[in-house]
Protein backbone atom coordinates (compact mmCIF):
# COMPACT_ATOMS: atom_id res chain seq x y z
CA UNK A 1 0.00 0.00 0.00
CA UNK A 2 2.54 2.64 0.99
CA UNK A 3 5.20 1.55 -1.50
CA UNK A 4 2.28 1.90 -4.28
CA UNK A 5 1.81 5.62 -2.80
CA UNK A 6 5.33 6.10 -2.83
CA UNK A 7 5.82 4.76 -6.80
CA UNK A 8 2.56 7.07 -7.67
CA UNK A 9 4.04 10.44 -6.08
CA UNK A 10 7.97 9.26 -7.51
CA UNK A 11 5.74 9.73 -10.86
CA UNK A 12 4.71 12.90 -10.68
CA UNK A 13 6.72 15.67 -12.03
CA UNK A 14 8.76 17.64 -9.82
CA UNK A 15 7.57 20.81 -10.79
CA UNK A 16 4.06 19.40 -9.67
CA UNK A 17 5.61 18.07 -6.35
CA UNK A 18 6.51 21.31 -4.38
CA UNK A 19 3.54 23.26 -4.79
CA UNK A 20 1.07 19.69 -3.61
CA UNK A 21 3.50 19.63 -0.87
CA UNK A 22 3.06 23.32 0.60
CA UNK A 23 -0.75 23.06 0.02
CA UNK A 24 -0.69 19.18 2.08
CA UNK A 25 1.64 21.09 4.37
CA UNK A 26 -0.89 24.38 4.56
CA UNK A 27 -3.52 22.20 5.18
CA UNK A 28 -2.36 20.21 7.85
CA UNK A 29 -1.71 23.62 9.43
CA UNK A 30 -5.61 24.93 8.60
CA UNK A 31 -7.82 22.59 9.32
CA UNK A 32 -6.69 21.78 12.85
CA UNK A 33 -6.83 24.96 13.65
CA UNK A 34 -9.86 25.65 12.50
CA UNK A 35 -11.24 23.05 14.84
CA UNK A 36 -9.48 24.70 17.22
CA UNK A 37 -11.20 27.74 16.68
CA UNK A 38 -14.21 25.93 16.56
CA UNK A 39 -14.03 24.17 19.65
CA UNK A 40 -12.24 27.85 21.14
CA UNK A 41 -16.03 28.97 20.73
CA UNK A 42 -17.20 26.37 22.58
CA UNK A 43 -14.73 26.57 25.52
CA UNK A 44 -15.25 29.91 25.60
CA UNK A 45 -19.07 29.54 26.68
CA UNK A 46 -18.86 26.90 28.55
CA UNK A 47 -16.14 28.50 30.71
CA UNK A 48 -17.58 31.99 30.91
CA UNK A 49 -20.80 29.62 31.65
CA UNK A 50 -19.32 28.16 34.38
CA UNK A 51 -17.62 31.53 35.74
CA UNK A 52 -20.87 32.72 36.11
CA UNK A 53 -22.81 29.62 37.64
CA UNK A 54 -24.16 28.37 34.66
CA UNK A 55 -24.26 25.78 32.54
CA UNK A 56 -23.42 26.69 28.62
CA UNK A 57 -24.25 25.25 25.36
CA UNK A 58 -25.66 21.79 26.18
CA UNK A 59 -28.62 20.81 23.89
CA UNK A 60 -26.77 20.06 20.83
CA UNK A 61 -25.40 16.37 20.91
CA UNK A 62 -23.35 14.76 23.54
CA UNK A 63 -23.25 17.80 26.63
CA UNK A 64 -23.12 20.40 23.96
CA UNK A 65 -20.43 18.89 22.11
CA UNK A 66 -21.79 19.48 18.80
CA UNK A 67 -22.37 22.94 19.62
CA UNK A 68 -19.97 24.49 17.02
CA UNK A 69 -20.70 22.35 14.36
CA UNK A 70 -24.70 23.71 15.20
CA UNK A 71 -23.27 27.06 14.73
CA UNK A 72 -21.32 27.07 11.81
CA UNK A 73 -24.29 25.14 9.77
CA UNK A 74 -26.45 27.90 10.65
CA UNK A 75 -23.85 30.76 9.87
CA UNK A 76 -23.10 28.87 6.33
CA UNK A 77 -27.08 28.96 5.70
CA UNK A 78 -27.88 31.98 6.41
CA UNK A 79 -28.33 34.72 3.80
CA UNK A 80 -25.24 37.37 3.35
CA UNK A 81 -27.43 40.67 3.39
CA UNK A 82 -26.10 43.60 1.10
CA UNK A 83 -26.78 46.80 2.25
CA UNK A 84 -27.84 48.71 -0.32
CA UNK A 85 -25.14 51.58 -0.30
CA UNK A 86 -22.23 49.42 0.65
CA UNK A 87 -19.60 49.31 -1.63
CA UNK A 88 -20.12 45.82 -3.14
CA UNK A 89 -15.99 44.59 -3.74
CA UNK A 90 -14.72 46.19 -0.66
CA UNK A 91 -17.58 44.91 1.62
CA UNK A 92 -17.13 41.53 0.85
CA UNK A 93 -13.70 41.42 0.35
CA UNK A 94 -13.15 42.65 3.73
CA UNK A 95 -14.08 39.58 5.96
CA UNK A 96 -11.37 37.76 3.53
CA UNK A 97 -8.76 40.59 4.16
CA UNK A 98 -9.39 39.74 8.36
CA UNK A 99 -8.51 36.44 8.44
CA UNK A 100 -5.93 36.40 5.93
CA UNK A 101 -3.10 37.50 7.89
CA UNK A 102 -4.54 35.23 10.51
CA UNK A 103 -3.72 32.43 8.75
CA UNK A 104 -0.71 33.46 6.63
CA UNK A 105 1.00 34.13 9.73
CA UNK A 106 0.92 30.75 11.04
CA UNK A 107 3.69 29.50 8.24
CA UNK A 108 6.47 30.66 10.22
CA UNK A 109 5.31 29.13 13.35
CA UNK A 110 7.84 26.26 15.16
CA UNK A 111 5.45 23.30 16.45
CA UNK A 112 8.49 21.50 17.52
CA UNK A 113 12.45 21.25 16.76
CA UNK A 114 11.78 20.70 12.95
CA UNK A 115 8.44 20.75 12.79
CA UNK A 116 7.22 24.10 10.94
CA UNK A 117 6.26 25.34 7.66
CA UNK A 118 8.72 27.64 6.55
CA UNK A 119 11.84 28.28 8.64
CA UNK A 120 12.88 32.01 7.41
CA UNK A 121 15.69 33.96 9.50
CA UNK A 122 13.50 37.30 9.79
CA UNK A 123 10.50 35.12 11.18
CA UNK A 124 9.80 37.09 14.09
CA UNK A 125 9.39 40.75 11.36
CA UNK A 126 6.99 38.69 9.49
CA UNK A 127 4.93 37.67 12.25
CA UNK A 128 4.72 41.15 13.17
CA UNK A 129 4.15 42.75 9.81
CA UNK A 130 1.50 40.53 9.20
CA UNK A 131 -0.27 40.79 12.50
CA UNK A 132 0.01 44.88 11.33
CA UNK A 133 -2.51 43.72 8.34
CA UNK A 134 -5.51 42.53 10.21
CA UNK A 135 -6.54 45.79 10.74
CA UNK A 136 -7.43 46.47 7.68
CA UNK A 137 -10.28 44.11 7.33
CA UNK A 138 -11.60 45.55 10.03
CA UNK A 139 -11.04 49.31 8.90
CA UNK A 140 -12.58 48.48 5.19
CA UNK A 141 -15.52 46.60 6.79
CA UNK A 142 -16.53 49.36 8.83
CA UNK A 143 -16.13 52.07 5.70
CA UNK A 144 -18.10 49.60 3.26
CA UNK A 145 -21.22 49.04 5.01
CA UNK A 146 -21.89 52.63 4.82
CA UNK A 147 -22.69 52.59 8.00
CA UNK A 148 -22.17 55.29 11.22
CA UNK A 149 -21.89 52.62 13.86
CA UNK A 150 -19.49 50.74 11.78
CA UNK A 151 -17.53 53.29 10.98
CA UNK A 152 -17.52 54.42 14.32
CA UNK A 153 -15.81 50.77 15.01
CA UNK A 154 -13.62 51.38 12.65
CA UNK A 155 -12.01 54.10 13.30
CA UNK A 156 -11.82 53.32 17.31
CA UNK A 157 -10.26 49.49 15.77
CA UNK A 158 -7.62 51.72 14.05
CA UNK A 159 -6.13 53.71 16.50
CA UNK A 160 -6.27 51.32 19.12
CA UNK A 161 -4.24 49.14 16.89
CA UNK A 162 -2.26 51.40 15.85
CA UNK A 163 -1.18 52.78 19.61
CA UNK A 164 -0.77 49.05 20.74
CA UNK A 165 0.78 47.72 17.96
CA UNK A 166 3.88 49.55 18.90
CA UNK A 167 4.27 48.04 21.82
CA UNK A 168 4.02 45.05 20.84
CA UNK A 169 6.97 45.81 18.41
CA UNK A 170 8.81 46.46 21.26
CA UNK A 171 8.12 43.74 23.38
CA UNK A 172 9.54 41.87 20.75
CA UNK A 173 12.40 44.12 20.43
CA UNK A 174 12.82 42.68 24.05
CA UNK A 175 12.86 39.30 22.96
CA UNK A 176 15.16 39.36 19.83
CA UNK A 177 17.71 41.23 22.10
CA UNK A 178 18.25 38.45 24.69
CA UNK A 179 17.10 35.72 21.83
CA UNK A 180 19.91 37.16 19.24
CA UNK A 181 17.84 35.90 16.57
CA UNK A 182 14.67 36.76 15.07
CA UNK A 183 14.27 33.43 13.76
CA UNK A 184 11.32 31.96 16.06
CA UNK A 185 13.17 28.38 16.02
CA UNK A 186 16.56 29.69 17.37
CA UNK A 187 14.27 31.77 20.10
CA UNK A 188 13.16 28.93 21.63
CA UNK A 189 15.81 26.92 21.23
CA UNK A 190 18.27 29.71 23.21
CA UNK A 191 15.55 29.08 26.45
CA UNK A 192 16.86 25.70 26.32
CA UNK A 193 18.22 24.67 29.72
CA UNK A 194 16.00 24.59 32.42
CA UNK A 195 12.13 26.86 33.51
CA UNK A 196 14.56 29.31 34.76
CA UNK A 197 16.08 29.78 30.92
CA UNK A 198 12.83 30.98 30.06
CA UNK A 199 13.02 34.36 28.79
CA UNK A 200 9.74 35.24 31.12
CA UNK A 201 11.66 36.27 33.55
CA UNK A 202 13.92 38.34 32.71
CA UNK A 203 11.22 39.92 30.50
CA UNK A 204 8.97 39.85 32.74
CA UNK A 205 7.58 43.45 32.08
CA UNK A 206 7.84 43.12 28.53
CA UNK A 207 5.86 39.81 28.50
CA UNK A 208 2.67 41.39 30.38
CA UNK A 209 2.95 44.42 28.11
CA UNK A 210 2.91 41.85 25.23
CA UNK A 211 -0.03 39.81 26.34
CA UNK A 212 -2.20 42.47 27.13
CA UNK A 213 -1.24 44.25 23.91
CA UNK A 214 -2.16 41.17 22.45
CA UNK A 215 -5.13 41.10 23.95
CA UNK A 216 -5.91 44.86 22.82
CA UNK A 217 -4.91 44.08 19.20
CA UNK A 218 -7.16 41.12 18.97
CA UNK A 219 -9.88 43.47 19.76
CA UNK A 220 -10.83 41.43 23.03
CA UNK A 221 -12.26 41.90 26.22
CA UNK A 222 -11.90 44.38 28.20
CA UNK A 223 -10.43 46.05 25.16
CA UNK A 224 -13.59 45.65 22.85
CA UNK A 225 -14.56 48.44 21.92
CA UNK A 226 -14.50 48.27 18.22
CA UNK A 227 -17.34 45.70 18.87
CA UNK A 228 -18.79 48.49 21.60
CA UNK A 229 -22.72 46.16 21.66
CA UNK A 230 -23.66 48.61 24.71
CA UNK A 231 -22.89 52.23 22.86
CA UNK A 232 -22.33 51.15 19.14
CA UNK A 233 -24.01 48.24 18.56
CA UNK A 234 -21.46 45.67 17.46
CA UNK A 235 -19.34 48.04 15.86
CA UNK A 236 -17.51 46.99 12.39
CA UNK A 237 -19.49 43.89 11.98
CA UNK A 238 -23.05 45.15 12.46
CA UNK A 239 -24.03 45.24 8.73
CA UNK A 240 -22.70 41.61 8.09
CA UNK A 241 -24.32 38.38 8.50
CA UNK A 242 -24.14 34.79 7.66
CA UNK A 243 -20.72 33.29 6.87
CA UNK A 244 -19.02 36.50 6.07
CA UNK A 245 -19.90 37.80 9.87
CA UNK A 246 -18.76 34.32 10.82
CA UNK A 247 -15.18 34.51 8.89
CA UNK A 248 -14.76 38.23 10.95
CA UNK A 249 -15.48 35.63 13.89
CA UNK A 250 -12.82 32.94 12.89
CA UNK A 251 -10.45 35.57 11.66
CA UNK A 252 -10.67 36.90 16.04
CA UNK A 253 -10.55 33.01 17.21
CA UNK A 254 -7.11 32.54 15.10
CA UNK A 255 -5.53 35.44 16.28
CA UNK A 256 -6.05 34.93 19.67
CA UNK A 257 -4.67 31.65 19.11
CA UNK A 258 -1.81 32.83 17.20
CA UNK A 259 -1.15 35.48 19.85
CA UNK A 260 -1.05 32.53 22.51
CA UNK A 261 1.01 30.45 20.36
CA UNK A 262 3.51 33.30 19.86
CA UNK A 263 3.49 34.62 23.86
CA UNK A 264 4.25 31.22 24.70
CA UNK A 265 7.17 30.52 22.34
CA UNK A 266 8.62 33.91 22.75
CA UNK A 267 8.08 33.91 26.65
CA UNK A 268 7.80 30.50 28.10
CA UNK A 269 9.98 27.75 26.07
CA UNK A 270 7.37 26.94 23.56
CA UNK A 271 7.43 23.20 23.13
CA UNK A 272 10.35 22.75 25.97
CA UNK A 273 9.22 21.04 29.09
CA UNK A 274 8.98 22.76 32.13
CA UNK A 275 10.86 19.41 33.77
CA UNK A 276 13.89 19.98 31.49
CA UNK A 277 16.97 20.69 33.43
CA UNK A 278 15.75 20.02 37.12
CA UNK A 279 14.05 16.66 36.81
CA UNK A 280 16.50 13.32 37.09
CA UNK A 281 16.88 11.64 34.10
CA UNK A 282 15.09 8.29 35.50
CA UNK A 283 12.04 9.90 34.97
CA UNK A 284 11.93 10.37 31.41
CA UNK A 285 13.31 6.72 31.10
CA UNK A 286 9.73 5.88 32.43
CA UNK A 287 7.43 4.44 29.22
CA UNK A 288 4.45 6.68 28.84
CA UNK A 289 4.84 9.35 31.08
CA UNK A 290 8.50 9.74 30.05
CA UNK A 291 7.67 10.94 27.11
CA UNK A 292 4.91 13.21 28.26
CA UNK A 293 7.69 14.60 30.60
CA UNK A 294 9.49 15.38 27.58
CA UNK A 295 9.49 18.73 25.56
CA UNK A 296 7.67 17.83 22.22
CA UNK A 297 4.49 19.59 20.88
CA UNK A 298 1.85 19.06 23.56
CA UNK A 299 3.95 21.14 25.83
CA UNK A 300 3.35 24.31 23.40
CA UNK A 301 -0.22 22.93 22.98
CA UNK A 302 -0.47 22.97 26.60
CA UNK A 303 0.92 26.49 26.95
CA UNK A 304 -0.87 28.14 24.33
CA UNK A 305 -4.15 26.63 26.20
CA UNK A 306 -3.35 28.40 29.33
CA UNK A 307 -2.85 31.89 27.54
CA UNK A 308 -6.25 31.32 25.47
CA UNK A 309 -7.91 30.34 28.71
CA UNK A 310 -6.40 33.32 30.05
CA UNK A 311 -8.21 35.26 27.23
CA UNK A 312 -11.52 33.95 28.56
CA UNK A 313 -11.18 34.52 32.10
CA UNK A 314 -10.64 38.28 31.23
CA UNK A 315 -13.75 38.13 29.45
CA UNK A 316 -15.60 37.18 32.15
CA UNK A 317 -13.33 39.32 34.87
CA UNK A 318 -13.26 42.67 33.68
CA UNK A 319 -15.15 45.20 32.88
CA UNK A 320 -15.05 47.21 29.49
CA UNK A 321 -12.47 50.03 29.61
CA UNK A 322 -13.31 53.62 28.35
CA UNK A 323 -12.00 54.17 25.17
CA UNK A 324 -9.61 57.12 26.37
CA UNK A 325 -8.55 54.52 29.11
CA UNK A 326 -7.13 52.09 26.53
CA UNK A 327 -5.12 55.30 24.67
CA UNK A 328 -3.74 56.09 27.79
CA UNK A 329 -2.59 52.57 28.75
CA UNK A 330 -1.28 52.09 25.30
CA UNK A 331 0.58 55.12 25.00
CA UNK A 332 1.32 56.81 28.26
CA UNK A 333 1.74 53.52 30.71
CA UNK A 334 2.96 50.59 27.97
CA UNK A 335 5.33 52.66 25.93
CA UNK A 336 7.60 53.90 28.79
CA UNK A 337 7.23 50.47 30.23
CA UNK A 338 8.96 48.81 27.24
CA UNK A 339 11.30 51.69 26.15
CA UNK A 340 12.35 51.87 30.25
CA UNK A 341 13.24 48.17 29.97
CA UNK A 342 14.70 48.08 26.92
CA UNK A 343 17.10 50.31 28.62
CA UNK A 344 17.35 47.99 31.25
CA UNK A 345 18.20 44.86 29.45
CA UNK A 346 20.74 47.06 27.16
CA UNK A 347 22.66 47.77 30.57
CA UNK A 348 22.39 44.21 31.64
CA UNK A 349 23.76 42.80 28.55
CA UNK A 350 26.59 45.02 28.01
CA UNK A 351 27.87 44.52 31.48
CA UNK A 352 27.05 41.12 31.57
CA UNK A 353 24.68 41.65 35.17
CA UNK A 354 22.80 38.75 36.45
CA UNK A 355 21.44 34.97 35.95
CA UNK A 356 19.93 35.88 32.24
CA UNK A 357 22.86 38.28 30.42
CA UNK A 358 26.25 36.55 31.54
CA UNK B 1 13.60 32.18 -24.15
CA UNK B 2 11.93 30.65 -20.80
CA UNK B 3 11.13 32.65 -18.12
CA UNK B 4 12.23 31.21 -14.58
CA UNK B 5 9.94 31.56 -11.70
CA UNK B 6 11.36 34.18 -10.17
CA UNK B 7 11.34 36.28 -13.32
CA UNK B 8 7.71 35.27 -14.04
CA UNK B 9 7.26 36.87 -10.07
CA UNK B 10 8.92 39.56 -10.72
CA UNK B 11 6.86 40.43 -13.75
CA UNK B 12 3.31 39.15 -12.04
CA UNK B 13 4.31 41.27 -9.13
CA UNK B 14 5.42 44.35 -11.47
CA UNK B 15 2.56 44.49 -13.51
CA UNK B 16 0.40 44.56 -10.41
CA UNK B 17 2.88 47.24 -9.24
CA UNK B 18 2.18 49.23 -11.92
CA UNK B 19 -1.85 48.78 -11.83
CA UNK B 20 -1.79 50.11 -8.49
CA UNK B 21 0.19 53.10 -8.77
CA UNK B 22 -2.20 53.58 -11.96
CA UNK B 23 -5.22 52.93 -9.19
CA UNK B 24 -3.78 55.49 -7.06
CA UNK B 25 -4.21 58.57 -9.20
CA UNK B 26 -7.58 57.40 -11.42
CA UNK B 27 -9.48 56.01 -8.73
CA UNK B 28 -12.73 58.39 -8.01
CA UNK B 29 -12.94 57.58 -4.69
CA UNK B 30 -9.88 58.72 -2.12
CA UNK B 31 -10.72 55.58 0.35
CA UNK B 32 -9.86 53.80 -2.95
CA UNK B 33 -6.98 55.28 -4.33
CA UNK B 34 -5.28 54.79 -0.40
CA UNK B 35 -6.30 51.20 -0.43
CA UNK B 36 -5.14 51.21 -4.44
CA UNK B 37 -1.78 52.87 -2.58
CA UNK B 38 -1.41 50.06 0.34
CA UNK B 39 -1.44 47.27 -2.80
CA UNK B 40 1.23 49.15 -4.14
CA UNK B 41 3.41 49.38 -1.24
CA UNK B 42 2.72 46.15 -0.59
CA UNK B 43 3.55 44.84 -3.80
CA UNK B 44 6.89 46.43 -3.62
CA UNK B 45 7.59 44.83 -0.54
CA UNK B 46 6.99 41.35 -2.50
CA UNK B 47 9.84 42.95 -5.11
CA UNK B 48 12.15 43.78 -2.26
CA UNK B 49 12.02 39.87 -0.94
CA UNK B 50 12.88 38.60 -4.69
CA UNK B 51 15.94 40.68 -4.50
CA UNK B 52 16.79 39.12 -1.16
CA UNK B 53 16.35 42.16 0.79
CA UNK B 54 13.93 40.61 3.42
CA UNK B 55 14.29 42.91 6.40
CA UNK B 56 13.31 46.17 3.91
CA UNK B 57 10.72 44.40 3.06
CA UNK B 58 9.01 43.35 5.91
CA UNK B 59 9.74 46.71 7.34
CA UNK B 60 8.09 48.11 4.68
CA UNK B 61 5.26 46.03 5.38
CA UNK B 62 4.87 47.03 9.06
CA UNK B 63 5.97 50.65 9.10
CA UNK B 64 4.17 52.24 5.76
CA UNK B 65 1.03 49.22 5.28
CA UNK B 66 1.00 48.51 8.72
CA UNK B 67 0.88 52.31 10.61
CA UNK B 68 1.30 55.01 8.23
CA UNK B 69 -1.21 53.80 5.74
CA UNK B 70 -3.78 52.86 8.49
CA UNK B 71 -3.98 56.62 9.63
CA UNK B 72 -3.96 58.08 6.22
CA UNK B 73 -7.29 56.04 6.07
CA UNK B 74 -8.33 57.21 8.99
CA UNK B 75 -8.00 60.23 8.13
CA UNK B 76 -9.33 59.89 4.58
CA UNK B 77 -12.15 58.20 5.67
CA UNK B 78 -13.26 60.92 7.24
CA UNK B 79 -13.05 63.42 4.90
CA UNK B 80 -16.24 64.60 3.32
CA UNK B 81 -15.05 65.27 0.10
CA UNK B 82 -16.67 66.81 -3.11
CA UNK B 83 -15.78 65.03 -5.94
CA UNK B 84 -17.63 67.29 -8.33
CA UNK B 85 -15.62 70.40 -7.20
CA UNK B 86 -12.31 68.53 -7.43
CA UNK B 87 -12.96 67.77 -10.93
CA UNK B 88 -14.46 70.74 -11.97
CA UNK B 89 -10.73 72.52 -13.14
CA UNK B 90 -9.57 69.05 -14.50
CA UNK B 91 -9.58 70.29 -18.58
CA UNK B 92 -8.23 73.58 -17.45
CA UNK B 93 -5.19 72.32 -15.74
CA UNK B 94 -4.52 69.64 -17.77
CA UNK B 95 -1.97 70.74 -20.71
CA UNK B 96 0.02 72.52 -17.13
CA UNK B 97 -0.51 68.63 -15.86
CA UNK B 98 1.13 66.99 -19.19
CA UNK B 99 3.75 69.09 -19.64
CA UNK B 100 5.15 68.67 -16.12
CA UNK B 101 4.68 65.07 -16.54
CA UNK B 102 6.36 64.71 -19.37
CA UNK B 103 9.56 67.04 -18.39
CA UNK B 104 9.54 64.30 -15.41
CA UNK B 105 9.18 61.15 -17.45
CA UNK B 106 12.37 62.53 -20.07
CA UNK B 107 13.99 63.98 -16.53
CA UNK B 108 13.83 59.80 -14.83
CA UNK B 109 14.50 58.70 -18.55
CA UNK B 110 17.90 60.67 -19.05
CA UNK B 111 19.16 59.44 -15.58
CA UNK B 112 17.85 55.78 -15.22
CA UNK B 113 17.54 54.74 -19.15
CA UNK B 114 19.61 51.57 -20.32
CA UNK B 115 22.84 54.50 -21.40
CA UNK B 116 23.55 54.85 -17.79
CA UNK B 117 21.67 52.41 -15.65
CA UNK B 118 21.47 49.16 -17.72
CA UNK B 119 22.17 45.15 -16.74
CA UNK B 120 25.14 46.07 -19.28
CA UNK B 121 26.56 49.08 -16.89
CA UNK B 122 25.72 47.54 -13.24
CA UNK B 123 26.14 43.79 -12.72
CA UNK B 124 23.93 41.77 -10.88
CA UNK B 125 24.82 41.42 -7.54
CA UNK B 126 25.80 37.80 -6.61
CA UNK B 127 23.18 35.68 -4.56
CA UNK B 128 24.08 35.28 -1.11
CA UNK B 129 23.60 31.87 0.40
CA UNK B 130 21.31 30.60 2.66
CA UNK B 131 23.05 31.58 5.52
CA UNK B 132 23.37 35.15 4.95
CA UNK B 133 21.47 37.47 7.12
CA UNK B 134 20.23 40.48 5.67
CA UNK B 135 19.00 42.00 9.15
CA UNK B 136 22.74 41.35 10.78
CA UNK B 137 24.48 42.95 7.59
CA UNK B 138 22.45 46.10 7.57
CA UNK B 139 22.71 46.90 11.60
CA UNK B 140 26.37 45.89 11.59
CA UNK B 141 26.89 48.83 8.37
CA UNK B 142 24.06 50.85 10.43
CA UNK B 143 25.85 51.04 13.71
CA UNK B 144 29.45 51.14 12.45
CA UNK B 145 29.81 52.90 9.49
CA UNK B 146 27.03 55.07 9.29
CA UNK B 147 26.40 55.66 12.78
CA UNK B 148 27.07 59.39 12.59
CA UNK B 149 23.99 59.50 10.02
CA UNK B 150 22.08 57.00 11.79
CA UNK B 151 22.08 59.19 14.81
CA UNK B 152 21.86 62.58 13.12
CA UNK B 153 18.84 61.19 11.49
CA UNK B 154 16.89 59.90 14.71
CA UNK B 155 17.78 63.46 16.47
CA UNK B 156 15.48 64.89 13.62
CA UNK B 157 12.94 62.63 13.61
CA UNK B 158 13.14 63.37 17.79
CA UNK B 159 12.70 66.76 17.09
CA UNK B 160 9.67 66.33 13.99
CA UNK B 161 7.78 64.40 16.91
CA UNK B 162 8.27 66.92 19.09
CA UNK B 163 7.12 69.28 16.94
CA UNK B 164 3.74 67.65 16.05
CA UNK B 165 2.89 67.56 19.25
CA UNK B 166 3.58 70.92 20.25
CA UNK B 167 1.76 72.41 17.07
CA UNK B 168 -1.36 69.91 17.51
CA UNK B 169 -1.28 70.37 21.56
CA UNK B 170 -4.14 72.95 22.98
CA UNK B 171 -4.63 73.24 26.33
CA UNK B 172 -8.32 73.74 27.17
CA UNK B 173 -8.75 74.61 30.25
CA UNK B 174 -13.05 74.26 30.13
CA UNK B 175 -12.37 70.45 29.45
CA UNK B 176 -13.08 68.36 32.41
CA UNK B 177 -10.21 65.43 33.05
CA UNK B 178 -10.14 62.37 34.94
CA UNK B 179 -7.04 61.85 37.27
CA UNK B 180 -7.01 58.56 37.82
CA UNK B 181 -4.28 58.34 40.68
CA UNK B 182 -6.74 60.85 42.71
CA UNK B 183 -9.73 58.41 41.70
CA UNK B 184 -7.98 56.24 43.33
CA UNK B 185 -7.19 57.61 46.57
CA UNK B 186 -10.00 58.93 47.15
CA UNK B 187 -11.38 58.35 50.72
CA UNK B 188 -15.34 57.88 52.07
CA UNK B 189 -15.13 60.33 54.04
CA UNK B 190 -14.36 62.80 51.07
CA UNK B 191 -17.40 62.09 49.19
CA UNK B 192 -20.11 61.63 51.86
CA UNK B 193 -20.66 62.56 55.06
CA UNK B 194 -22.63 60.76 57.72
CA UNK B 195 -24.67 63.05 59.99
CA UNK B 196 -26.14 62.10 63.27
CA UNK B 197 -29.69 63.70 63.88
CA UNK B 198 -32.41 63.31 66.14
CA UNK B 199 -35.80 61.32 63.67
CA UNK B 200 -38.08 63.58 62.31
CA UNK B 201 -41.75 63.64 63.64
CA UNK B 202 -44.25 63.88 61.10
CA UNK B 203 -46.88 66.00 61.72
CA UNK B 204 -50.58 64.72 62.65
CA UNK B 205 -52.50 65.48 59.25
CA UNK B 206 -54.87 67.65 59.04
CA UNK B 207 -58.31 66.86 59.14
CA UNK B 208 -59.00 68.20 55.64
CA UNK B 209 -57.12 70.15 53.47
CA UNK B 210 -59.12 72.99 51.74
CA UNK B 211 -57.18 72.37 47.86
CA UNK B 212 -58.09 68.42 48.12
CA UNK B 213 -54.84 66.64 47.54
CA UNK B 214 -51.42 67.79 47.48
CA UNK B 215 -48.50 66.64 44.90
CA UNK B 216 -46.22 65.19 47.50
CA UNK B 217 -49.07 63.02 48.71
CA UNK B 218 -48.68 61.71 45.11
CA UNK B 219 -45.47 61.14 44.39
Amino acid sequence: MIETIQSLWAAVPEPVQIPVLIVVKILVIVLPLMGAVAYLTFAERKIIGYIQVRIGPNRVGPRGWLQPIADAVKLLTKEIVLPANASRFLFLIAPVLAIGPALAAWAVVPFDEGLLLADIDAALLYVLALTSLAVYGIIIAGWASNSKYALLGAMRSAAQMVAYEIAMGFALVGVLMVGDSLNLREIVLRQAGSPLHWFVWPLLPLFVVYFVSGVAETNRAPFDVAEGESEIVAGFHVEYSGIAFGVFFLAEYANMILISTLASLMFLGGWLSPFEGWAPESWFAVPVLGTLLASGIHWLLAKTAFFLFCFLWFRATFPRYRYDQIMRLGWKVFLPLTIVWLFVEGLAQYFRIGPWFA
Amino acid sequence: MALTFQQFLFYAFAAVLVGAALGVITARNPVHSVLYLVLAFFTSAALWLLMEAEFLALTLVLVYVGAVMVLFLFVVMMLDIDLAALRAGFTRYLPLGLVVAALIVWEMASVLGPARFGPGRVAAPAPHGAGYSNTKALGETLYTQHLYAFEVAALILLVAIVAAIALTLRRRPDTRRQDPARQVRVRRRDRVRLVRMAPERRPAPAASEPGGRTGTEEA
